[in-house]
């Protein structure tokens, strides 16, 4: 079984502030790591590998230091790592030609799994992009996924129900975050790990034409958070009281 | 034409709304698109459609792969050029397929979107609601998907006029098979059109104790009760219907009161837009009392009820 896992280098969002004055999130030295839900997707990896054998590849279009995140998923239990710089200026349209590329260019792949989508801007793109780049079915959204010899089954959440799907391979799955609980390598995986392989390649050596964005990024804008902020710490009798005035003015209690 | 597509009866109904503000600064036709057995076609035309394409198709259920080939051919039928698609998961695994297809741009879950320097801009909210993103298509045709509230429908014109066409479409069949639909357990609670919400968060001990936020919900006639992730998602203590946040569902009612939830970014963008915001948190430093307007730090075991008492009190 061949395995592909799409993953990529973010800032952790929970470590952005933002500018007093114009509300801006600041990005700048925010530390990155690999995006929550793509170690989902390596965890799901991990286990369809332990039962039914095979070799789990992992594909980052990132920065030259998003190496040093690849060792994390190496350590989790990948076998290789690929590592793409991109052209500066890209947008989905472009990372997805990239990562569908790179899969088309390591040949024999029965599996590829990614995050439902990054916790940096939270698009869901790159997984419905790769699998029509590759001509291949698609299951998103999967919270549960069971792989047999020649078939993988899968149940997708859509909220209000739950739809269970068959394909055969090759099928591109993007799983969410409550699908399992990634693992933490060990000390020994850890230190393993920097032995197994990491290439880089370039996008010229995957996407053959120039790839040029189909979006431009305007702006990002502050997110205006006007509240009163009226927050009672005193005895609670009190602070009840003052709040329930306050609502009633407010007009909310009718 | 400005195109509107979604399985979602209401959600297109709330597309069409903001397509035809589009199509009339165009200049085009409104189409909307209904594939499935089921015919909304008088109801889209009320609500703005100037046409309805009715797919005539033997497929029993959603697939992206054969969903995206249905819509590339009405998009070249009917040189479309912008793209409407509603922002469940469904149009969320479709549109970006569509417009790989298609080799243009998608933006999903935009907030605002209008014509600018004769491109079609959009705002979304990324970075866990600590930005929002202002981005232009530099390609057609402009594929968005749209969330659920974004924009209201448009009142209902019985009298509007429009064309219903129906259509048939050969499509390549998937290899995947869909075995089984479940409805999923929901206790049959809509946080998006509720007026008033009370929410529970991890401040809560046990499953049982919730109801002492259904007693205020009860008491203050909103009735609903939401929560935050945890509670839905890993310990499974309410249906996911009851679910507010990015991930979740997006309410703006009234008012709002979050109980014991620490205000996670991820909380704070299902619940931004409420009228008025309340938190109680025994934790003065919570982040949830920075986005809102009136907050009690104390612990929900005593606040809650004696709140439940005294609104009872003030509202006779």
């Amino acid at each position: 079984m061949n395995i592909v896992v799409c993953a990529k280098q973010v800032v952790d969002v929970s470590e952005i502030k933002v500018d007093s004055n114009t509300k801006k999130p600041i990005l700048a030295g925010v530390p990155q790591k690999i995006s929550d839900i793509d170690k989902n997707a390596m965890e799901e990896a991990i286990k369809i590998k332990e039962k039914q054998g095979g070799k789990i590849t992992v594909v980052t279009v990132g920065p030259p230091d998003a190496k040093e995140k690849i060792k994390e998923l190496l350590a989790m239990g990948a076998d290789e790592g690929i590592l793409i710089t991109p052209p500066e200026k890209n947008d989905y349209f472009v990372v997805s030609n990239i990562l569908a590329g790179a899969i088309k260019k390591l040949g024999q792949y029965d599996i590829v799994l990614c995050g439902e989508a990054s916790i940096d801007l939270f698009s869901g793109q790159m997984g419905p992009r790769i699998a029509e780049l590759l001509n291949i079915p698609q299951i998103t959204y999967a919270q549960t996924v069971t792989v047999e010899k020649d078939k993988v089954v899968s149940e997708r959440n859509l909220g209000d129900k739950a739809v269970t799907i068959e394909s055969p391979f090759p099928i591109l799955l993007t799983v969410t975050k409550e699908i399992n609980e990634p693992r933490l390598p060990s000390l020994m995986q850890i230190l393993a790990a920097a032995n197994k392989p990491i290439q880089e390649w370039t996008a010229e050596d995957v996407a053959s034409g120039r790839l040029t964005p189909k979006i431009t990024t305007v702006d990002i804008k502050g997110v205006p958070m006007e509240r009163k902020n009226i927050i009672y710490q005193d005895d609670i009798d009190e602070s009840i009281g003052k709040l329930v005035e306050s609502l009633a003015k407010e007009g909310v209690l009718r | 034409m400005v195109l509107v597509y979604s399985d979602d009866k209401n959600l297109t109904i709330e597309l069409l709304n903001k397509g035809s503000e589009l199509a009339k600064q165009m200049n085009k036709k409104l189409i909307a698109v209904i594939i499935g057995k089921e015919d909304f076609s008088k109801e889209y035309i009320a609500h703005g459609a100037d046409q309805v394409l009715v797919v005539e198709t033997d497929l029993d259920n959603f697939k992206a792969e054969e969903f995206t080939e249905i819509l590339e051919k009405i998009i070249k039928e009917t040189n479309s050029e912008t793209i409407l698609i509603g922002s469940n998961k469904n149009g969320k695994e479709l549109a970006p397929r569509l417009a790989a297809r298609f080799e243009t741009g998608c933006i999903t879950d935009c907030t605002n979107i209008y014509f600018k320097n004769n491109t079609l801009e959009t705002e979304r909210i990324v970075y866990s609601g600590n930005g929002v993103a202002i981005e232009k298509f530099n390609s057609k045709p402009y594929i968005v998907t749209i969330p659920s509230k974004v924009f209201d429908p448009l009142p209902k014109d019985e009298k509007r006029s429009g064309e219903t066409i129906k259509k048939k479409f050969d499509v390549e069949k998937s290899t995947s098979k869909i075995v089984k639909v479940q409805e999923m357990k929901t206790e049959g609670v809509n946080v998006e059109d509720a007026e008033i919400i009370v929410s529970c968060g991890r401040g809560f001990k046990n499953k049982e104790d919730i109801k002492i936020i259904e007693e205020l919900a009860e008491v203050i006639k909103g009735r609903t009760v939401g929560c935050s992730r945890p509670i839905a998602a890993d310990l499974k203590w309410l249906s996911e219907d009851h679910w507010i946040g990015l991930s979740g569902h997006k309410v703006k009612p009234k008012l709002y009161i979050a109980c014991g939830i620490s205000g996670q970014i991820q909380h704070i963008a299902g619940m931004r837009d409420s009228g008025v915001i309340v938190a109680i948190n025994k934790d003065p430093e919570a982040l949830i009392f920075k986005s809102a307007d009136y907050g009690i730090v104390g612990d929900l075991y005593q606040v809650v009820p004696k709140l439940t008492s005294a609104i009872k009190e003030k509202m006779g």
